[in-house]
């Protein structure tokens, strides 16, 4: 029997803070296979952050088990990068150091220095941050230290790329510069990838499959959609596509119609 | 976290745009012909020399009868005309210059303050990091840095039997307080998400200590480590009067005792300025350190 690549099994989360405890996640499984690019989508609160953070090793989830390559995963590792919403940037080293802190610590053993400092390289170069390679993140914008998070996380070569909420906090048009940025190197390197979104065109226009998620608390995959769309995908083209229209109007259907999100009124 | 887009009130119509002619203030005197580093200079320097004059001319008027009991400027510097221009004057015993009084207390405060960091920022650390050290320490802490710093002379006198471990003794243990508990705030507040960076690159113990957590601290480190220079320079010139030999606070001290008032003013002046710089070089030290700690 073949595993999946990355499969989740059962996973249920409860949160205890004093005498009440609140479920989070219930009964979550999901199976991923190499190469995918897989959306969680889902109203805030929904904890699909938390499943996010279960996937990573960040959090512990309270049942359940996360398999990578057939391997029981509970601790973060660089086989599972994430690119934080807030990209997490280490202020006080420049956008190379950023990188190459990653690279040496990963390729310790199996790199020479001058081999290490060509793959920091390579990667500024995937996300076209070399120009920027020795500012801080202080000093260059937010699309581009998002795009240096990327990079960051590229260089450990990950089994499994996490993006949480990854242009959440950018303008409409950086955000769609860097969504064609990430499809590019999707194509290029053909990784893995689960990405957290709320954004229902980013889901459809990136992704292989839509995993929606019903409101929490004790959310639970509501539904998986296929988006049978052939890469390279042109956002311009698509937005007249008959297939994207149909997987962007079932997502926005679940979203808005068979999973409101009730307001605490 | 959905960004929505501001509703624009219907009741707040667009005004009408008003023309308002803004009066150009007329050009004063010459700046046009000065060069703008000079015109700022001048601009810093200018106003403390006007305060500095006039606060001397009220000192001289105030004093100037001949039973005041504080001596006016102008025979300050006259008496102390001998200290002034010969600073270097090596003597007997503690007959030095000014300089070396100076010297002599630096290099105290020098010895206790670097003692004091080095320890202040490990037991800093000890506290930020652990729940438990934290829970045991701090009530200590918070009860030790309360007592003045001369209340601990006699007892590391008792202790050390000499005068000069004893003052460097006191220099530490005011300065430490400050340090400990600033590095711990600092490291409480490491933002979780250079944490979560660290456990996904695993990180090990030490990687993780120099390379998130004192990068992280050190704004907080170099707050503790200024306040803790200002109250080392307080505390050297009350333990030095006490502890006697040559050091600033002895010579102001024994200024005193051969009622040279003028001797004890121009003393003042120099701590005064000396702390100033103590104060600075710390601060500048900070900002090039932590010019790019700043949270991006």
């Amino acid at each position: 029997m073949s595993k999946p690549y990355l499969s989740l099994e059962q996973i249920d989360m409860v949160f205890s803070r004093g005498g009440a405890s609140t479920q989070v996640l219930n009964q979550v499984s999901l199976s991923v296979e190499k190469g995918e690019f897989i959306s969680i989508i889902g109203h805030s609160g929904c904890g699909k952050s938390t499943l996010l953070n279960i996937v990573a090793g960040l959090t512990q989830a309270t049942r359940g088990v996360v398999f990578l390559e057939g391997t029981v995963v509970d601790t973060p590792g660089p086989d599972r990068a994430v690119v934080f919403q807030n990209h997490s940037l280490l202020p006080w080293l420049t956008v190379y150091e950023n990188v190459k802190l990653a690279v040496d610590k990963v390729f310790s053993a199996s790199k020479s220095r001058a081999e290490r400092h060509e793959w920091t390289m390579r990667n500024l170069e995937l996300v076209q941050m070399v120009h920027a390679r020795d500012k801080h993140p202080s000093e260059v914008s937010g699309g581009m230290k998002q795009r240096v998070g990327i990079a960051r996380a590229l260089a450990m070569e990950p089994k499994v790329l996490l993006l949480d909420e990854p242009f959440g906090a950018l303008d409409a048009l950086t955000r769609a510069h860097l969504q064609d940025q990430v499809m590019q190197i999707h194509t290029e390197l053909a990784n893995t990838v689960l990405m957290i979104t709320h954004d229902v065109d980013e889901a459809v226009l990136l992704s292989d499959r839509i995993v929606m998620m019903t409101n929490g608390p004790s959310a639970r995959i509501g539904e998986i959609l296929d988006v049978p769309l052939d890469r390279p995908r042109r956002r311009i083209e698509l937005a007249a596509d008959a297939t994207y229209i149909r997987c962007r109007s079932s997502v926005l259907k679940f979203l808005y119609e068979r999973h409101r999100l009730v307001e605490a009124a | 976290m959905t960004a929505s887009p501001v509703p624009i009130r219907p009741t707040e119509k667009p005004q009408a745009a008003k023309i308002m002619t803004l009066s150009i203030p007329p050009k004063t005197g010459s700046p046009r012909r000065l060069p703008p580093w000079l015109t700022s200079l001048a601009a810093h320097v200018v106003p403390p020399i006007i305060t500095l004059v006039f606060l001397l001319v009220l000192w001289e008027i105030l004093c100037s009868s001949p039973t005041a009991s504080v001596p006016p400027p102008s025979r300050v510097v006259s008496e102390t005309w001998e200290l002034i221009v010969h600073p270097f004057y090596a003597g007997q015993g503690v007959d030095q210059g000014l300089f070396w009084h100076i010297l002599a207390s630096l290099k105290r405060v020098a010895l206790g303050y670097c003692l004091a960091a080095v320890a202040g920022i490990a037991l800093g650390t000890l506290v930020g990091q652990s729940e438990w050290a934290m829970r045991g320490l701090d009530p200590i802490f918070q009860v030790l840095r309360t007592v003045p710093p001369l209340a601990w002379l006699p007892l590391s006198l008792a202790a050390f039997k000499d005068g000069n471990p004893s003052a460097i003794f006191v220099i530490f243990i005011t300065a430490i307080w400050p340090i400990i508990i600033n590095t711990a705030v600092g490291i409480r507040n490491i933002p979780q998400d250079y944490q979560n960076v660290a456990r996904v690159l695993r990180l090990n113990q030490f990687e993780y200590f120099t390379k998130i957590m004192i990068p992280a601290a050190a704004p907080y480190i170099f707050t503790g480590l200024r306040i803790g220079i200002g109250l080392s320079w307080l505390a050297i010139v009350a333990a030095e009067m006490l502890i006697g030999g040559v050091g600033i606070g002895f010579f102001i001290w024994d200024a005193w005792n051969s009622s040279r008032i003028s001797d004890i003013i121009l003393a003042l002046i120099y701590v005064g300025i000396v702390g100033y710089l103590l104060d600075r070089a710390i601060a500048f030290v900070a900002r090039t350190v932590t010019r790019n700690t700043a949270s991006a």
